[in-house]
């Protein structure tokens, strides 16, 4: 039984913001094909900025679901585009599942994975197969709690959730966007990897790696 | 390799560029105490009178807040380049502009700056101000006429936002504003051309690639590609295609009147707007209709894009009225001087 305490959340953002500090010009250069070429840009300094908010907490009398609150704000504040309302929802959606528990168990990793998904997808109001990071997102959320389903662990939940993920991700390339600025491309989009996706896969793969 | 930009840190140009902003035109404009994005009119607020409050990402200027000042906007929140504000600038905004008779957002039609402005409206409705919202979607070749909400808003921001502010000024009611705001965006009609690419201050690259012959029709003011990539042609020709889009959507009538903005994204420079304006003129001149307005220079812009765009504002009594209403803002200044 995993026991996830505010201290191994708070690496878990320090993770992500060097993760989509590595990433950030490849995630650009994504964008840029089909769109303003920021989002690597965004998704730095988001993180950049929730891993510094919770870097401050002190982990003796900070709770999990301050971790996740704080996170969400900073980003919104610190990036606002697309991105920050949709990660934002999707944080606080992770803090509520986490509310009043000291620390968390599998099973609340696994439905935080979920509630996370969750709140992009109610905030994007995007489904599967418009070409958005709900592609990578709900697949992965679908894929964790079928293996937390099978009684794996959530550090197993997590490998089959980036595996989904990244084969959400590479769909996009042959999908038509429905929702957002690459929708006005028609066709021109088509064998282009959404940015938004790429980016997804890069949080899951910190979400596999921290916990495996 | 990089391009070259007279910036010092890339992250740090939209604040050093909104001090310098304030630096210039304090007597138009302040930034908010603690809420350094939301630029506030001095002489624009007043009790009674409905607010407006535009906004989107930096790199466009003199949009969005060259537009703030009285008898156009009373604030706007700044975001990042190519990127909405977060709710917490926007609500501060709205706050300013509020005398008590609502409070109207306006800006361009992108997904991002919807969340971040409806957080925004969710939020202020706690405190009892409120807000409803028109989205500008004047750019004719980002989505077909049958959908036309899917369009953005590009420059034709300029025309749309003055005719609401003006609106405001005059102490319409919000139903009015509201109506005024939706018709003005209704006879608005943008389309531009790309001929090279802008790049961003923190990664200093070009954000999409062209050839040296080649030019973009309808490219979005973020650089996201348009509808066709073509081979470059001359000042005449990319009039006449973008000129004659805009009046098979418009359908004028011999007399009818237009407001026209000829606008670029970013070093396009005056002679080439010129060059278009009369090829405009000429072709409004053809078709019977009747200029009442022109704006030439740089109004909605994309960083160093090159390139430009051509707006009419299909004119009725009214809207004519509010255009020429008077305003006094930071980069626009129209009617006598108040």
């Amino acid at each position: 039984m995993a026991t996830i305490t505010t201290e191994d959340l708070k690496s878990l953002f320090v993770r992500i913001a060097e993760a989509m500090a590595r990433e950030r010009d490849r995630l650009c250069e994504l964008d840029g094909v089909i769109g303003d070429a920021d989002h690597g840009i965004a998704m730095e300094l988001g993180f950049t900025a929730a891993a510094k908010a919770v870097s401050e907490l002190d982990s003796s009398t900070s709770e999990p679901t301050l971790v996740f609150n704080t996170a969400a704000k900073s980003f919104l504040n610190a990036v606002g585009a697309s991105s920050g309302p949709l990660y934002a929802t999707a944080l606080m959606r992770a803090g509520a599942v986490a509310k009043g528990k000291a620390s968390l168990g599998d099973d609340d990793m696994v439905e935080i994975f979920a509630a996370f998904a969750k709140g992009i997808q109610d905030r994007g109001k995007a489904e599967v197969g418009e070409k958005t990071m709900v592609d990578a997102w709900a697949p992965a959320a679908a894929a964790c709690r079928a293996a937390r389903d099978r009684g794996l662990s959530f550090a197993d939940c997590f490998a089959a959730a980036l595996k989904a993920g990244e084969a959400g991700a590479e769909a996009t390339k042959d999908m038509i966007a429905a929702k957002g600025r690459s929708s006005r491309l028609g066709d021109r989009a088509l064998g282009h990897m959404d940015p938004g996706a790429a980016s997804a896969v890069v949080i899951m793969a910190c979400f596999h790696d921290h916990f495996m | 390799m990089k391009t070259k930009k007279l910036i010092n840190e890339g992250a740090a140009a939209v604040d050093e560029m909104l001090a310098g902003i304030l630096a210039a035109h304090p007597r138009h404009l302040r930034a908010i105490e603690g809420s350094p994005r939301s630029i506030v009119a001095n002489h624009g607020p007043r009790a009674s009178k409905v607010g407006l409050v535009i906004g989107g990402g930096s790199g466009h200027e003199p949009t969005f807040l060259g537009f703030v000042g009285k008898g156009l906007a009373d604030a706007a929140a700044i975001g990042n380049v190519f990127a909405s504000p977060p709710p917490d600038p926007i609500i501060e905004c709205a706050k300013a502009a509020s005398g008590g008779a609502g409070v109207l957002f306006m800006y361009g039609n992108y997904a991002g700056d919807v969340m971040n402005f409806d957080m925004a409206a969710e939020m202020l409705a706690m405190d009892d101000i409120e807000v409803r919202t028109v989205l500008t979607t004047d750019d004719i070749a980002s989505a077909p006429v049958d959908q036309k909400d899917r369009r953005r808003g590009v420059a034709g921001n300029v025309f749309i936002f003055k005719a609401a502010g003006a609106a405001c000024d005059l102490m319409y009611g919000f139903d009015d504003v509201e109506r005024v705001a939706r018709w003005a965006n209704e006879r608005t009609y943008t389309m531009g051309v790309a001929l090279s690419p802008c790049s961003l201050p923190q990664t200093r690259k070009p954000n999409f690639e062209i050839g040296a012959d080649e030019m973009e029709i309808g490219m979005g003011i973020h650089g996201e590609p348009g509808v066709a990539r073509g081979p470059m042609r001359s000042a005449d020709e990319v009039s006449s295609e973008l000129v004659g889009k805009i009046l098979d959507e418009m359908k004028p009538a011999p007399g009818d009147r237009v407001a026209v903005l000829v606008n670029s994204l970013g070093s396009t420079p005056l002679m080439e707007l010129y060059i278009m304006m009369r090829k405009v003129k000429a072709m409004l001149d053809d078709a019977g209709v009747v200029v009442h307005l022109s704006l030439v220079g740089n109004y909605c812009t994309s960083l160093e894009m090159a390139g430009a765009s051509i707006t009419l504002m299909h004119l009725d009594d009214e809207l004519q009225r509010l255009i020429d209403h008077p305003c006094d803002c930071a980069m626009f200044r129209s009617g006598e001087v108040l």
